[in-house]
C-alpha cells in the first residue's frame, strides 16, 4: 500500500500513465478533504448502485399491482408504505433510480458533444464563426427552459425521450460558452503551434488537443445542472408530461400521490425525498469538483 | 502615466459614456431582434411544420376536396417557408396569437386575463428572495469560515435541490389543511371573488386601491405561501451571489483602506462594500425574476392558482396548441426581455461593464 502511495507521490514521474495517475491521486486527496463533497459522492454511487442492483435489491417489479395490500403505512414489510395500488414504494424509488440516470446520461450524450463543438470551433477559428456561433448561443441561452419544454412535449407528445430532448435542447448552450472561453486562451499557445507545425489537421488539434482541455470545467458545470435538470424532468413528469405511468419516475409518482397527502403522506413524501436527496448529491459533489477541477472559479 | 483617476481621466470616462451608451442598445436591441426571431422561429416551427396536416386539423377529414384546397391556400401553406414564417411573425406583430379553442377566445384575450396573476405571483416570491437572500448573503460573506456561514450554505442547498412541487404540496398539508396558518389554494376566497373592481389584475394593488383591507388581507393570506414557495430557489441563488461578491470586494484594497483609517465595520460593510455589489446585483435579480416568471408553472398548479402557467398547462391536456404556442411567447418574450434589460442597465450603471 505505502509502495502504491510512494510511486504515485514520487517527485518525478517515469512515464505518462504515472503522471495520469499521480494528478488523479492529488486531486482525490483534495477531494477527500471536503466533507460534502464526499457525501455528494456517495449519494451519486448510492444512486448507480440502486440504478444497477434494482432487480437484486427490490422484492418486486414495482409495476405490478398488488390490491391487497393498498396504502400500507411504512414499517417493517413495506419500508416506505405502499401505493393506491399496493406497490412497495420502495422498490418504486430503485426502480425509478434507473429512470434517473437513464436521464441524467442521456441529457449529458446530447449535451457535452453539441456544446464542446460550437465552443470549441468558435473560440478557434474566431472571426466572424465566432461571431455567429456565439449569437446563436445566446439566443438559445436566452429561452425560457421550462416553457419551451412544455410546447415541445405538446407537439411531439408526452414521454421521457421528448421530455429529455426538450430540457437537452436549451441546456447545451453555457457548455459552448465555456468550451469557447478556454478555446480562446488555448489558441494561440505553443503546444498547439507545434502539433499544427507537426502538420496535424485544424480538425484533429481540436479533437486531440483543445477539447480534453476544457473537460474539466465541463465536467464540473455538468455535475452542478445536473440537479436542475433532474428538477425539470421530474417537474415535467409531474405534469404528467413525462414518464408515463405505470413507470415508476419519481416526479410522476409525486402526481399519483397528490391525492393521498391528506391521510397517507407517505405515497407522495418518498418520492419527494428521493428527488431532494438525489440532486443535493449533485450539487455538493459539484462543489467539491469545482474546488478540485477548477480552483479559479472557487468561491 | 500615473495609476489614479484624475480629472482629465474622469471627463474622458464620462464623454465615452456619452459616446458608448447608444452603441450599447442599439448592440443589445440586435440580439434583442435576434433573440426574438429565434424564439418565434421555433414556435413556428412546432406550430406550422411539426402538426402532421394543420387544414386537415381546421376542416376535418370529411370535407370536400374545395375546402380543403382553400383552406390550404388562406393557411398560406402553398408558399415557400421563408414567406411562411414572415407571415407568421406579421400576425404575431398585430397580436394576433390566434384563437384558443378551450375557450373559443383569441389567446391574447386569455392572455391578459391570465398574466397578472402569474406576475403577482413572481414578483412577490422575488421580492421575498431578494429580502431573505441579499442579507443572508451579505451575512454569510462576513461570517466567512463560521457556522452561520456553513448554516446559510446548507439553506441555500436546499433551496437549490429541493423540487418546489413537493415542497408546496407538503406545505400546504402542514400549514393550511392541519395548522390553518394560510389561506388555500387559489388567488382568493370564493367569497370575494370578483369583489373589486378589476382595474390592474393584481389583486393586492386593485384591493389596496378600493380601500378594501379585508379583501387585501385575504389575498395576501393566499399569497403568501406560493409565493414563498416559489421564492426559496431564488432565495438561495441570491445568497450564494451576494456572498460570492461580497467576498470579492471585501478582499480589495479600498476596503482595506477604509478600516485602517478607521471607518466603522458597519459602514465598510454596507456602504463601502455592498454598494459596490448592488450593481452587479441587478443582473441577478433580473435573472431570477425572469426564470420565476417561468418557473411559476409548477408552483401554480399546485396552488391551483390561475396563471399564465395554469393556462398553458391545462390548454396543453386540450390539445389547443396556439394557447399553449401564445403563452409560449408571451412568457419567452417576458423572460427575454427582463433579461436583456438587466443587463442593459447593468452595464449603464457600472462604469466597469464598458
Amino acid at each position: 500500500m505505502s509502495a502504491v502511495r510512494a510511486w504515485l507521490l514520487v517527485d518525478v514521474p517515469r512515464s505518462r500513465w504515472q503522471a495520469r495517475c499521480q494528478r488523479f491521486f492529488l486531486g482525490w486527496l483534495a477531494f477527500r478533504q471536503n466533507a460534502g463533497a464526499v457525501a455528494g459522492l456517495a449519494i451519486v454511487a448510492a444512486l448507480v448502485a440502486a440504478a444497477l442492483l434494482a432487480p437484486w435489491i427490490s422484492g418486486s417489479t414495482g409495476v405490478v399491482p398488488d390490491l391487497g395490500n393498498r396504502l400500507q403505512p411504512p414499517g417493517a414489510a413495506f419500508w416506505f408504505g405502499t401505493d393506491e395500488l399496493g406497490r412497495d414504494i420502495f422498490d418504486r424509488i430503485v426502480w425509478g433510480s434507473r429512470i434517473t440516470l437513464y436521464i441524467v446520461g442521456l441529457v449529458t450524450v446530447i449535451v457535452v458533444p453539441i456544446g464542446l463543438a460550437v465552443g470549441v470551433v468558435a473560440g478557434y477559428v474566431g472571426g466572424w464563426l465566432d461571431s455567429a456561433l456565439m449569437r446563436l448561443t445566446d439566443i438559445f441561452l436566452a429561452f425560457p427552459r421550462l416553457i419551451l419544454a412544455l410546447a415541445f412535449v405538446a407537439a411531439l407528445g408526452p414521454g421521457l425521450e421528448n421530455a429529455v430532448l426538450a430540457i437537452a435542447l436549451t441546456a447545451w448552450s453555457p457548455y459552448a460558452r465555456i468550451a469557447r472561453a478556454e478555446a480562446l486562451t488555448l489558441r494561440h499557445s505553443d503546444f498547439i503551434l507545434a502539433a499544427r507545425s507537426q502538420g496535424i489537421p485544424h480538425h484533429r488539434v481540436l479533437a486531440g488537443h483543445v477539447a480534453p482541455m476544457c473537460m474539466s470545467s465541463v465536467i464540473v458545470r455538468l455535475t452542478l445542472d445536473m440537479a436542475g435538470i433532474i428538477l425539470t424532468a421530474a417537474g415535467l413528469g409531474f405534469l404528467g408530461l413525462g414518464a408515463q405511468p405505470p413507470t415508476p419516475e419519481w416526479g410522476a409518482m409525486i402526481a399519483l400521490g397528490r391525492d393521498y397527502l391528506l391521510d397517507q403522506w407517505w405515497v407522495p413524501a418518498f418520492p419527494g425525498l428521493a428527488i431532494l436527496v438525489v440532486s443535493l448529491g449533485f450539487n455538493l459533489l459539484g462543489d467539491g469538483l469545482r474546488d478540485v477541477l477548477d480552483p479559479k472559479s472557487r468561491s | 502615466m500615473p495609476e489614479g483617476r484624475t480629472g482629465s481621466q474622469l471627463d474622458r470616462n464620462r464623454s465615452s459614456l456619452l459616446v458608448q451608451a447608444p452603441r450599447q442598445i442599439a448592440g443589445t436591441a440586435l440580439s434583442l431582434a435576434l433573440t426574438f426571431a429565434g424564439l418565434t422561429a421555433v414556435t413556428f416551427v412546432i406550430a406550422r411544420v411539426m402538426p402532421a396536416d394543420p387544414v386537415l386539423a381546421i376542416v376535418g377529414d370529411r370535407a370536400h376536396q374545395d375546402v380543403y384546397d382553400a383552406v390550404y391556400r388562406e393557411l398560406g401553406l402553398d408558399q415557400p417557408i421563408f414567406v411562411q414564417y414572415l407571415r407568421y411573425l406579421g400576425q404575431l406583430f398585430e397580436g394576433d396569437l390566434g384563437v384558443s379553442i378551450m375557450t373559443a377566445q383569441p389567446v391574447l384575450v386569455d392572455l391578459l386575463r391570465f398574466f397578472p396573476a402569474t406576475l403577482e405571483l413572481a414578483t412577490v416570491a422575488t421580492l421575498l428572495g431578494v429580502l431573505g437572500g441579499v442579507p443572508l448573503g451579505v451575512l454569510a460573506a462576513v461570517r466567512q469560515g463560521r457556522w452561520l456561514d456553513h448554516l446559510i450554505r446548507v439553506i441555500g442547498l436546499f433551496g437549490y435541490s429541493v423540487p418546489v412541487f413537493w415542497l408546496g404540496m407538503l406545505a400546504l398539508f402542514v400549514l393550511y389543511a392541519k395548522l390553518g396558518w394560510v389561506a388555500g389554494p387559489g388567488r382568493i376566497d370564493i367569497f370575494f371573488d370578483g369583489m373589486v373592481e378589476p382595474v390592474t389584475g393584481l389583486i393586492l394593488v386593485d384591493s389596496a386601491l378600493a380601500r378594501e383591507w379585508e379583501i387585501f388581507r385575504n389575498a395576501l393570506g393566499h399569497l403568501v405561501l406560493p409565493a414563498g414557495i416559489l421564492g426559496i430557489h431564488s432565495l438561495a441563488y441570491l445568497a450564494r451571489m451576494t456572498r460570492h461578491f461580497m467576498l470579492e470586494q471585501l478582499g480589495q484594497e479600498y476596503i482595506l483602506a477604509a478600516r485602517v483609517k478607521g471607518v466603522p465595520e458597519r459602514a465598510v460593510i454596507w456602504r463601502h462594500a455592498f454598494r459596490n455589489v448592488l450593481v452587479q446585483l441587478i443582473t441577478i435579480v433580473g435573472l431570477t425574476y425572469a426564470s420565476l416568471l417561468e418557473g411559476s408553472v409548477l408552483t401554480e398548479t399546485v396552488f391551483a392558482w390561475p396563471g399564465i402557467g395554469q393556462y398553458i398547462t391545462s390548454s396543453l391536456f386540450n390539445n389547443d396548441m396556439s394557447a399553449v404556442l401564445g403563452g409560449t411567447i408571451v412568457v419567452g418574450v417576458c423572460f427575454v426581455g427582463i433579461n436583456m434589460g438587466s443587463d442593459l442597465l447593468y452595464r449603464l450603471v457600472d462604469p466597469r461593464a464598458r
